[in-house]
């Protein structure tokens, strides 16, 4: 009946619930995050509850550094870590397919594993379909790209899996908003609210007037992991928008890739590639010398991962753009083609996840902070 | 690793807010300054660590602060609280220093908040610490640190070499190590005597077996007795503190906020046999609040037990601890370890006596009360009628003692007699008995200290540089 990972799961909800009924007779970090405020709307904490509230931790650590209970005290308060492992449970419980829910259980190495067979992939179906000469080959001038890896193929590929995603993550959406208190999601003010939340990454600003930031090393506040986040966000839709630019181009101007430099899809992919390579790193860095007390460290593995794989995405179109003229063309195209493919099927089993239940959260909080009586 | 043997300009004892304040002052105005905490690293910061806010006198809206809270009602509120058994100069000086004492902290950087929900009564009167009491000591610590004020945990000073009026030298024990530490100046902020459990014996009696300490459990008053036994002079009675009745289920030290209950004013509190002893309804907190520890302490085994019924569990914060629940009176009082026929006569006699009456559950204008029932409950006073019957059991927890280093204006240590120490300076705690000979006021604990903590260091800078 008990599988020792149910009783895992079991251990973290009840820790979860421990440390919360705790917090919610303290509270005295009500002023960090939604979180307390939250919190404070319950008296007892269903396991939907702690789902809603670990989702809507942004994990930055200012409650672990201002709490008196915290280790060594005996109470063992260690909220930011605890809600870590809470969200993990979440990823898993609201998978779809649910065989694959297996995938958080060592996501550092699946994540890996799929960038590789990704690259892979991106290789031998290039060699396939062209013959292992057209990658070595230089090239350039329009429609050089497509010469290594047909159109059709890259948007069928592109397609599917899109397709595939969205339909996996909504399933997970439906369910996570059910489990944690269903009722109509979308009203235009708290979604407003929910999506500027979202957009200014208020929570990891710190305090009431979120100006003051957050732990994001230790005892000292700063704004440091807020920003890289930011930069990796924007960066990230800076190259979406420029796939977005590109294909208009193709499509409705019949302008075929490889553009010039000065052009917007070059323009906004350079941009956003740079904010990619910065964002992980900062961010890593910041893993790495932060004070690892309140640090999950179940999670770590797929987090750094993640951050690796968008880092890479990042290096190699750049790398790609300076050496698009070169015989060196195909092959990184290949590789980039295979890296892109591996991070959208892996959008529904990797940290990635995180935007779509924190969005949630926060959308039910704006909810909920409206109108605390109808949602109890 | 500190060198001892290196004469530091200002020697501190304690490391909670009065004390960092004290080294903040004394490093700013050019002294060199060693700072000696008792505690490891992880519990430093004595009971600052477990507070939340400090009441700081103001004439208009400062920061988070709301309105005015101008320096004579600030006093009347003290006067009221200790029932006058205050010094009115000394409280006046800790009084109209609050209000700098805020500029201080943030200049310090430390931030601020409103005041929490459940504490809208103290929006206009105490400025509340982002994230707490420790979030505060960790920004104060950051800030000595930076300034190069050395500090030691895991180091108690255990005596003061006081010879013609002066202190010479403190012996202190560093990580297990004995040392002999000298300095020019010497400022004593080390606390109360709450967790030194023989001491609290000697005053209380056997009663104070049953006494659970809320706050750190390095306040051992070991440099307060030391001085006592040299001849310093001291205000106050030794039974006197601030306590508070608290879940009995808690920890013997270090429970902090999270064990206090606060559903006296909705319940009937009995004693071990089943019988009430106080009014629950007599005032509004947080003034009810501070007086229901001592009320404890003196019922037999120290212990009380709050009993209300469903409808009332919802008006107060939850404690910790699961409330005892059952279906009738009866069986609580069995869960309890009550003897039931006397809580069920309890109940009874209360629900008889309670008259029809408006109900504000925030409010001492509420109309709820009892008739001819002894002792009287004269607000929120509604029958106990309605399962699930729920019940917690209090003990009286000691947030910190009152007898106290007598100090002047200038925290300056004073003799039997009436001659200063001419090198100790005294803040926080160890001195607050001077302002608060009973009673308490929420938040004027960090104010004391922060205001003496800076009068302290300046004055123990100011004479070692001289």
């Amino acid at each position: 009946m008990h599988s020792p990972e149910l009783d895992g799961a079991e251990g973290v909800l009840r820790d979860a619930r421990r440390e919360l009924e705790i917090c919610n007779a303290c509270r005295y970090c009500e002023g960090f995050c939604a979180v307390f405020p939250a919190m404070m709307q319950r008296r007892t904490f269903g396991d939907g509850d702690i789902a809603y509230l670990a989702n809507l931790c942004h994990d930055c650590k200012g409650c672990f550094h201002a709490c008196q209970y915290a280790p060594p005290h005996p109470f063992g308060v260690n909220l930011p870590q605890t809600l870590s492992a809470v969200r993990r449970q979440t990823y898993e419980q609201y998978a779809w397919p649910a065989p694959l829910a297996a995938l958080f259980r060592r996501n550092g190495v699946v994540v890996c594993t799929i960038a590789a067979l990704g690259i892979a992939l991106g290789l031998i179906l290039t060699a396939l379909l062209q013959g292992a000469d057209m990658m070595t080959l230089p090239r350039s001038g329009p429609g050089s790209f497509y010469a290594v890896i047909p159109w059709g193929v890259m948007a069928g590929l592109a397609g599917a899996a899109s397709a595939f995603v969205l339909f996996a993550l909504s399933v997970g959406a439906v369910r996570f908003w059910r489990d944690t208190g269903g009722g109509p999601a979308v009203r235009p003010q708290p979604a407003g609210r929910a999506l500027r939340d979202v957009l200014t990454l208020r929570y990891l600003g710190g305090g009431h007037d979120g100006a003051d930031g957050c732990n994001d090393t230790g005892e000292s506040f700063s704004q440091t992991r807020r920003i890289f986040h930011h930069v990796l966000f924007y960066g990230f839709a800076l190259c979406f928008a420029s796939t977005g630019v590109a294909a208009f181009d193709d499509h409705f101007l019949g302008l075929v890739a490889p553009y010039p430099l000065l052009s917007a899809p070059v323009l906004l992919g350079l941009a956003g590639g740079i904010a990619m390579l910065a964002g992980p790193a900062g961010l890593i860095w910041i893993k790495v010398i932060t004070d690892p007390a309140p640090t999950a460290k179940a999670v770590l593995g797929g987090d750094y991962a993640l951050l690796g794989l968008l880092a890479a995405i990042a290096a190699n179109g750049l790398l790609l753009l300076a050496l698009r003229e070169g015989p060196a063309m195909g092959v990184l195209l290949a590789i980039h083609l295979g890296l892109v493919l591996a991070f959208f099927v892996l959008v529904p089993y990797s940290k990635m996840v995180h935007g779509l239940y924190r969005s949630l959260s926060l959308l039910r909080n704006a909810i909920e902070s409206r109108n605390p009586q109808e949602e109890g | 690793m500190i060198d001892f043997s290196y004469p530091f300009d200002v020697l501190v004892i304690g490391g909670g807010n009065a004390a960092v304040s004290a080294a903040i002052t004394a490093r700013l105005a050019g002294a060199s300054v060693l700072v000696l905490e008792h505690a490891p690293r992880h519990f430093r910061g004595g009971n600052s660590r477990h507070t939340r806010n400090f009441r700081c006198m103001h004439d208009g809206p400062l920061g988070v602060l709301t309105g005015a809270y101008p320096e004579e009602e600030y006093w009347q509120d003290l006067l009221r609280v200790t029932a006058g058994k205050t010094d009115e100069h000394l409280a006046r000086v800790a009084i109209r220093g609050s209000y700098e004492s805020f500029g201080f902290m943030e200049r310090c950087g430390v931030k601020f908040q409103p005041a929490l929900s459940g504490t809208l009564s103290l929006s206009r009167t105490n400025a509340f610490f982002l994230g707490g009491g420790k979030a505060l000591m960790n920004t104060l610590y950051a800030y000595a640190e930076r300034l190069g004020v050395a500090i030691v945990y895991d180091t108690e000073a255990t005596a003061l070499h006081l010879t013609a009026g002066t202190i010479e030298a403190a012996d202190i024990t560093s990580q297990g190590f004995p040392f002999t530490v000298r300095a020019r100046s010497v400022v004593v902020a080390s606390g109360g005597f709450q967790a030194n459990l023989p001491w609290l014996a000697a005053a209380w009696g056997p009663a104070a077996e049953n006494f659970l300490i809320r706050g750190t459990p390095y306040a051992q008053g070991t440099i307060l007795k030391n001085l006592m036994q040299q001849g310093v002079a001291t205000v106050g009675d030794p039974t006197q503190g601030h306590a508070v009745a608290i879940d009995a289920r808690a920890p013997k030290f270090d429970g902090g906020i999270a064990t206090r209950l606060d559903c006296v004013p909705f319940s009937i509190v009995v004693n071990r046999d089943a019988q009430r002893f106080y009014d629950e309804g007599e005032d509004i907190w947080p003034k009810r609040y501070a007086i229901w520890g001592r009320l404890v302490a003196q019922q037999p085994d120290q212990i009380a037990y709050a009993v209300l019924d469903a409808p009332a569990e919802e008006l107060f914060m939850p404690s910790i601890f699961p409330a005892y629940r059952a279906e009738s009176v009866g069986e609580l009082a069995r869960t309890l370890g009550l003897d039931p026929a006397a809580l069920c006569a309890t109940v009874d006699a209360y629900n008889a006596a309670v008259r029809p009456g408006t109900f504000l559950p925030t409010s001492i204008e509420d109309g709820c009360r009892t008739e001819g029932l002894v002792p009287p409950k004269t607000h929120w006073a509604r029958p106990i009628v309605t399962p699930p019957f729920i019940g917690y059991p209090l003990r009286p927890g000691i947030t910190f003692t009152y007898l106290a280093l007598k100090v002047d204006d200038r925290a300056n240590v004073q003799l039997d007699g009436g001659r200063p120490v001419r090198n100790l300076w005294a803040a926080g705690e160890v001195m607050a008995g001077n302002i608060l000979g009973q009673g308490y006021t929420a938040g004027a604990g960090m104010a004391i200290g922060t205001v003496f903590g800076r009068i302290a260091g300046g004055e123990a800078a100011r004479y070692a540089l001289a």
